[in-house]
């Protein structure tokens, strides 16, 4: 079939749309995942939690569907990606599964029984709901930087050699403490703009301080670790850009410094890492100001410099093989075909567009700060 | 190929859809059932219809998080425990899944939150607007999804590629126009509104047997006898009998849940009762209603049905073939342009998956004996005395249904609201539609096997390379936090129906006599 576009050129549009869609639900339920994880320490009463919850209350379903739109783009245009990433984190995938599960029943539930102990034992299933997979989401990147444990045999199913435990090094760890700093951060600086000013806009405005500064730090570390643990892959020789998708047939190897050579390459592609280490300071500023959309706004852009520079590092790298390289996962060999990639991207041109403009429309509507007096007349609020 | 993973991630996924597809089908009616009668509040303008709709929404709502909740499971398990069938199928399974997200769940998430925060916020009209996307965007999560198993039930538009070892898709088209994913489509969202109907009039008989909030309850028990006598109407008429003539699995499916071993002279009968017996292939006892089955199934009267034991003959013919396009692929994989493989694949290139079924006995298909390739075709027969039971407990449910609903809706319309034994009848039924949806799955998916995607891919071959203690403890975590999610909804449920449609907080702005819509929150307006 011919096609308007061609393979190579639909592959990058959907790698980028692969990040356009995990920016969208770091930005989204990420503050989301913040405020969940801040949820214990904020607030100390059963009002100042609801009031925090109800910052959240109407738009978390929405947001969460980022996520659940993430793993099916993934299926269906990198196939490859979805298959081993999600069978070789199985146990972790699972974590990262009941915690989400815990996490829109708590929301919901909650409030709507009295009892204290009901509502402490939702309130710390909602700081896991949080807490969990921001670590487990910043543990798996960071694996996925250093090669992940598999390989493809000759019918192109993936073996895993790793284990649960062995996810977890000191770099791994650190990307996962980035991660929860980054969307605490990013929660805090929500809160500020969402809840009601007072004790509870202020303890999230001092430990948001302290996560974004934590941030910037640990995304100094991250950088440090890169450059002397020698990460990276490349790939030997000219990769065949329009080829069919069989991972095994491209000849990647691992090669010290690999995740650096595009930012030589490439000096433009610097503006993320300075976006990723100058954004957490701008929502500092933002959060000593008592500016909230500053705060928000800084907390934005360092969560799309932090995972652009991941991305942009990689490339063309999705999911780097450390025992076998050339079972590594590339741009160009673990892509869906060419007529599914150009469906799905009109299908995505169609909708995207639609979904965007009814979220702002329902983030409009639901404007205005949580406050702990509305509690008490608004039958609506959880 | 280790038998014990295949056979533990088959439980947990039947566990995991099962146990998901408890809330799915409430979802899907009763939000409908919320669109009926929010319209009604808005054209009529009496608060009453304003209590009820919040009264049920309440409700939804309780239900609902737990469908979403356990939905994540159901989007992620195919990474997790079936990785070769995502990556042999995901460029066809996989964009039904997506567009899912993008055009259905993102709809109805981002206006459930609205349709529930924003009574005070919206004008009348705008509100229900909400409630009318949350009811189009939950069914149409059921339409993609069920694309995508209609697919596995009937691949249609989609091709083997060899260089990649996979189905890909060669018309996207026929993918979304599959007839069985249309069959399924209205036969599923249909058993949903029946579920809710059950739900909604259950819950009212109940409420009128204790002699309470009777203007509610008579007129919801109104709407969902309309409703409910519509949907088992649909439920049945409409089943997805339809697409049983279209692939050898479907017919087998057929058969099977017929327990029909040999072929019969059109049109043939339809067994009612029975006993069938997998090792004589008999079924002992039976009672037959002639023509009945013929009529149903070929919606013909000379067209056959055929029968368990002449499919069997036919599928082995096709594993001998599937050997044939095994070798040919093989062959291709090693030298991409050898034309004589390539024209042996073309030829048999329908069959492969029928190839892969020895994989279950051998590594090389091509090494296998004729007793193995027998033994492959027989593996075509799915479990012929479940199939038998759950379809029987599925349509026997089916059937009742349309008597009930039509009774009450007979004696609604006669206003009779009171009449003792249909409102005992209403909550004796109540858990009913439940078994029905579950029957229903365990048919569609039991009936499947032993296809993943039929005449494609095997199930035994679409499993992760796990190990069976990781799989263990992920069965009894998600039994541990269903059960106790279980637990703590029909909790909240029973609490909230007790509690009725004038709990504490509606009291709190709607005091008796205030009429229609309110100012804004946080402020307890006064009346208009």
């Amino acid at each position: 079939m011919d096609l308007p576009i061609d393979y190579p050129t639909l592959r990058v549009i959907w790698w980028g749309l692969m990040g356009v869609l995990l920016i969208g639900f770091a930005l989204t339920d990420g503050f989301d995942l913040g405020v969940a994880a801040l949820l214990p320490f904020v607030a100390r009463n059963d009002g100042e939690r609801r009031m925090v919850i109800n910052t959240i209350g109407p738009t978390w379903e929405g947001n969460q569907v980022w996520f659940i739109l993430g793993g099916g783009a993934i299926f269906a245009a990198w196939p490859f990606v979805y298959a081993v990433s999600f069978s070789g984190f199985y146990l972790a995938m699972f974590a990262v599964l009941a915690s989400l599960i815990l996490r829109p029943v708590g929301f919901k539930y909650r409030s709507k029984r009295p009892g204290k102990t009901w509502r402490t034992v939702w309130d710390w299933a909602l700081f896991v709901g949080g807490f969990a997979p921001a670590l487990v989401f910043g543990v798996a990147v960071g694996n996925v930087l250093q090669g992940l444990p598999f390989h493809l045999d000759g019918d192109l199913r993936t073996h895993y050699e790793g284990g649960f435990l062995g996810l977890f090094t000191p770099f791994t760890l650190l990307c996962g403490l980035l991660s929860v700093a980054m969307l605490v951060t990013h929660g805090a600086a929500w809160l500020g703009m969402k809840a009601e000013r007072g004790a509870v806009a202020d303890r999230a405005l001092n430990i948001g301080t302290v996560a974004a500064v934590l941030a910037s730090v640990l995304f100094g570390f991250g950088y440090v670790f890169v450059l002397l643990g020698h990460m990276g892959f490349r790939i030997e020789g000219a990769a065949d850009l329009a080829g069919p998708s069989n991972p095994p047939a491209t000849q990647s190897i691992a090669i010290a410094g690999g995740w650096l050579a595009n930012f030589a390459a490439h000096p433009w592609m610097w503006t993320a890492p300075v976006l990723g280490f100058v954004g957490p300071w701008i929502a500092v500023t933002g959060l000593r100001l008592r500016r909230g959309w500053a705060a928000f706004g800084g907390s934005s852009l360092a969560v799309i410099g932090i995972i652009s520079t991941v991305g942009l590092s990689m490339f063309p790298f999705i999911l780097p093989s450390s025992i076998d390289p050339r079972s590594s996962l590339t741009v160009w060999n673990a892509s869906s075909s060419q007529v599914t990639l150009f469906i799905m991207l009109c299908v995505t041109v169609v909708f995207l567009p639609i979904v965007l403009a009814y979220t702002a429309w329902a983030f409009k509507v639901m404007w205005g700060r949580s406050t702990v007096a509305a509690l008490a007349v608004n039958p609506d609020l959880y | 190929m280790d038998f014990a993973v295949v056979e533990l991630s088959r439980l947990q996924f039947a566990l995991t859809a099962l146990y998901h597809f408890l809330f799915v089908p409430l979802t899907l009616g009763l939000a409908f059932m919320l669109v009926i009668m929010e319209s009604v509040y808005v054209m009529t303008n009496r608060p009453i219809w304003r209590t009820i709709t919040r009264f049920w929404a309440t409700l939804f709502g309780i239900n609902f998080v737990l469908g979403v909740a356990t939905g994540l499971t159901m989007e992620f398990e195919f990474g997790t425990n079936w990785s070769y069938y995502s990556h042999y199928v995901g460029d066809v399974f996989g964009a039904p899944l997506a567009i899912e997200g993008l055009m259905a769940f993102f709809l109805e998430a981002t206006f459930v939150g609205v349709m529930f925060f924003g009574w005070e916020k919206l004008s009348k009209p705008m509100h229900l607007l909400t409630t009318v996307m949350v009811a189009l965007g939950s069914n149409l999560s059921a339409l993609w999804i069920l694309i995508a198993n209609g697919w596995m039930q009937n691949p249609v538009g989609s091709a083997f590629n060899p260089q990649t070892m996979r189905m890909e898709v060669v018309d996207f088209g026929a993918v979304l126009l599959n007839p069985v994913a249309q069959a399924k489509f209205v036969h599923t969202v249909s058993a949903g509104y029946v579920t809710a109907s059950a739900f909604v009039f259950g819950v009212s008989a109940l409420m009128l047997l204790r002699g309470k909030w009777p203007e509610v309850a008579k007129r919801s028990m109104t709407v969902a006898a309309a409703f409910g006598l519509a949907s088992s109407l649909s439920v049945v008429v409409l089943g997805d009998a339809s697409g049983y003539a279209l692939t050898d699995n479907q017919k087998m499916k057929l058969a099977a849940l017929e327990a029909m071993w040999n072929t019969e002279p059109a049109p043939a009968g339809l067994t009612a009762f029975g006993f069938p017996d997998m090792k004589t292939h008999t079924t002992y006892a039976a009672i037959k209603i002639p023509y009945v089955l013929g009529l149903i199934a070929t919606r013909s009267l000379d067209r056959q049905v055929e029968g368990i034991l002449p499919l069997v003959a036919t599928a082995e013919v096709r594993v001998e073939s599937g050997v044939q396009a095994y070798d040919a692929v093989q062959r291709l994989r090693a030298s991409p342009n050898d034309v004589a493989a390539r024209a042996q694949f073309e030829a048999h290139k329908r069959d492969l998956g029928y190839g892969l079924l020895l994989k279950r006995y051998v590594a090389d298909p091509r090494t296998a004996s004729p007793a193995l390739i027998q033994k492959a075709a027989w593996d075509t027969v799915p479990d012929v005395p479940v199939l038998f039971v759950v379809f029987r407990i599925m349509a026997a449910i089916g059937f009742a249904f349309i008597a009930f609903f039509a009774a009450a809706f007979l004696m609604v319309t006669l206003r009779r609201h009171q009449t003792r034994w249909l409102l005992l009848l209403a909550v004796v039924m109540m858990p009913l539609p439940w078994i029905a949806v579950e029957s229903g799955w365990l048919l569609a998916e039991l009936g499947r096997q032993p296809w993943a995607v039929d005449s494609v891919l095997p199930t035994f071959l679409g499993a992760s390379s796990l190990t069976v203690p990781q799989i263990w403890t992920t069965i009894i975590g998600f039994t541990a936090l269903y059960g106790t999610l279980a637990v703590v909804e029909v909790g909240l449920m029973v609490r909230f129906i007790r509690r009725g449609p004038y709990g504490a907080h509606e009291d709190l702005i709607d005091p008796p006599g205030a009429p229609g819509h309110r100012g804004p929150a946080p402020a307890p307006a006064p009346a208009e």
